[in-house]
């Protein structure tokens, strides 16, 4: 095992990947000489060459359309938007072409790409670098969407998205590239998507979370130890969904506080809720709440603070539920 | 081979009279462009003084090519700068106070502490914030032109777009529509030959980016972005051409970014000797030499300009150090119109 950050975890699943299988390539604007804006994909030029880590212009329309060609080729390419809103002008590709293109030609055709990105807030940058677009994606049929909270599961699970015979949207908790260092298992590492983690065992309130808000949750929970006992679950694959994990979750503990980064109406955690209104009624001790983002552009530095879910807010509102 | 008409310089000062500057004028240009470098000086202290936070980008070296521009625009003309154009908002007038402000997330800043950086504008002086997307402006700068068309007002939009950003959909679908109705919108491409660390050769495969413009039914010039009085030449004569019902121009303003992308980046990845062969050409000390050869600029003038601008800074830094942060409760206001919103002449 060795001690990586969680971009450092992202750059060993490259390299691993495109050693283990000569069809896996990488495009994207700046991913080959300056190795990435956030360095995911630094080195990959120079050991692949520049036909496997392909500098592009700045385009992400084309980029996306052209791995949609690249997979009838025979190709696996992974593409980097070079942050989360930059990834917009690709929607349309992704809407139109990658997640309806295998279930309208019968399966004949598949698209066994990934889409990653840097993801979210809290780094100070201007607009359009901190947005939390993952609903988007959830919502196109046929796209799967990961979001890794930590080290090891960004490695497997790029690794499995890479893997999957299908569209892969995977989601990096850009906060987190430099902050979070953890134990990555070193060579091949898959993190089979569909499976959510527990991280950490409880009886009387669970905390659900993804990506930046699992580290998040963990410190609410911390918070939290001196009066209740507080499950974390780490949704990890939120399309497809780990279900089960999710039921068992809330049944164990029957008071459901869900963390979402984004702006709170029709957003994810919406969906969770409505899984939980549908399937967990009856172990339920109390409302399912949500603690959200807010329905505004993610605004800069000194309101930034603001909008993000703040473990007090999380403690708050488990405390609710506790109260119920 | 380029199509594009390639920009003769510009020599005497009475060509540059001819072009619609007098002395006076001159001088203005210069101290536009010493604030708009100094601004981005200062700035580059606070981001390190951790005064700014996230990133800092700066328009190293493309001064003369912002302030060329924009002096060439009339008051009511509109225009939507980028990143490398902090020019364009000294020279249409935007207090560097509030610059600093916005740089530093005040509430006094165009943004009110909600965004950072130079994505900002006036539009009480003719300009558009843009938005990170590149080049996402250029739409709506045809927009506007549009608009002026059919309101037959004898108005100019600019659109400003960077090389790289050519080869988004956004800037043919722009060109398309102006070519298409002979709109009054000038196309201004920062050519910096960097987009962040992508090079020319890798962004469009034309020898320049205004070679494109014959296909859209317009005129492409290339003019060296270092020498402000040909950018300005250029920039008025399609501002007028547009002004006067010809259609669209692309004025291609060839530069190099003197610096990294951002102040995180160290530009590794461009050759030094290109660095090197283009110092000769900082268009501020460009210009400067222009106007002592050609315009008798002197030592003490000289100097009264240069202090002039550094108290104006100083005292912009003082002030904008003294606005306050935004208030975090005003996070959900704003999103959408409120009844005093709709109680305006626009919608009565
Ligand atoms: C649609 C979009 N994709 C990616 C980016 C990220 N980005 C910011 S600046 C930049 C390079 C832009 O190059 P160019 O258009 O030449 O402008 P320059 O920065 O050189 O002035 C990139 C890729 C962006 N702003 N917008
Ligand atoms: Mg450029």
């Amino acid at each position: 095992m060795a001690e990586l950050t969680l971009v450092e975890a992202i750059n060993d699943a490259f390299h691993v990947e495109l050693e283990r299988d000569p069809d896996v390539m990488v495009m994207g604007e700046d991913v080959g000489r300056a190795g990435g804006v956030f360095r995911a994909t630094a080195g990959l030029r120079d050991r692949f060459g520049p036909d496997r880590c392909v500098d592009t212009p700045l385009a992400e329309a084309g980029i996306l359309g052209s791995a949609v060609g690249l997979c009838m080729a025979g190709w696996r390419p992974v593409c980097e938007m070079q942050y989360d809103a930059f990834s917009y002008p690709c929607l349309d590709q992704l809407i139109t072409h990658v997640g309806r293109y295998r279930w309208r030609t019968g399966g004949a055709m598949e698209f066994p790409l990934v889409v990653r990105m840097p993801y979210g807030g809290g780094v100070r940058a201007p607009e359009l670098h901190d947005d939390s677009p993952e609903a988007y994606y959830v919502h196109t049929p046929g796209v799967k969407v990961a979001i890794p909270s930590t080290p090891a599961d960004a490695k497997g699970l790029l690794a499995a998205a890479i893997r999957d015979p299908d569209p892969v949207v995977v989601l990096e908790p850009k906060l987190h590239y430099r902050t979070l260092r953890g134990e990555v298992p070193e060579g091949e590492h898959v993190v089979p998507l569909g499976e959510a983690r527990t991280v950490r065992e409880g009886t009387d309130v669970t905390l659900v979370a993804y990506g930046a808000m699992v580290p998040l949750a963990e410190a609410a929970a911390d918070a939290l130890d001196d009066e209740v006992s507080t499950e974390v679950l780490d949704i990890r694959t939120l399309k497809p969904l780990d279900e089960a994990a999710l039921l068992a979750a809330a049944a164990k503990t029957g008071r459901v506080v869900i963390i979402q980064e984004a702006p709170r109406t029709a957003g994810y955690g919406a969906e969770l809720a409505a899984i939980l209104a549908e399937k967990a009624m009856l172990d339920l001790r109390a409302p399912v709440v949500r603690v959200t983002g807010y329905d505004v552009p993610y605004p800069y530095w000194q309101i930034e603070d603001a909008y993000m879910p703040s473990v007090e807010r999380v403690v708050d509102a488990a405390r609710r539920l506790l109260e119920f | 081979m380029a199509i594009a008409r390639e920009a003769e310089p510009v020599g005497s000062l009475q060509e540059v009279k001819e072009a619609g500057l007098d002395r006076e004028d001159l001088l203005g240009v210069y101290r536009n462009m010493l604030i708009t470098r100094g601004i981005e000086e200062r700035g580059h202290i606070l981001y390190k003084q951790g005064k700014i936070p996230g990133s800092f980008y700066t328009g190293r070296g493309n001064e003369a090519a912002a302030v060329g521009v924009a002096t060439a625009m009339d008051d009511q003309d509109v225009g939507t700068p980028l990143h490398r154009d902090m020019g364009v908002h000294i020279s249409r007038g935007v207090e560097p106070w509030r610059i600093f402000a916005q740089y530093m997330g005040r509430a006094d800043g165009p943004t009110h502490g909600r965004d950072g950086n130079v994505h900002m504008a006036d539009s009480r002086l003719g300009l558009l914030a843009m938005v990170s997307h590149l080049p996402a402006m250029l739409p709506v700068a045809v927009g506007c032109a549009l608009a002026f068309r059919i309101r037959e007002e004898k108005r100019v939009a600019v659109g400003w777009f960077g090389e790289g950003a050519s080869a988004r959909g956004d800037c043919h679908e722009a060109m398309n529509l102006a070519g298409v109705r002979k709109l009054p919108v000038v196309f201004v491409c920062d050519n910096n030959q960097w987009a962040y660390s992508t090079p020319t050769y890798l962004e469009y495969a034309t020898e320049h980016v205004a070679d494109r413009a014959e296909a859209y039914g317009f005129e492409g010039v290339v003019v060296d972005g270092t020498d402000v009085l040909a950018v300005y030449r250029e920039s008025r004569r399609a501002i007028e051409k547009a002004r006067g019902g010809d259609g669209p121009t692309l004025i291609e303003c060839l530069t190099l970014r003197m610096e990294g992308h951002a102040v995180h980046d160290d530009a590794f990845y461009v050759p030094k000797d290109m660095f090197e062969r283009w110092a000769s050409s900082d268009p501020i000390e460009r210009f400067r030499t222009w106007l002592r050869e050609h315009a008798e600029l002197g030592d003490a003038e000289e100097d009264e300009i240069t202090s002039g601008v550094k108290k104006l800074l100083n005292e912009a830094l003082t002030r904008a150090e003294e606005s306050p942060l935004p208030d975090p409760s005003s996070l959900a206001e704003g999103v959408f119109a409120t009844p005093e919103d709709l109680d305006t002449p626009h919608h009565k």
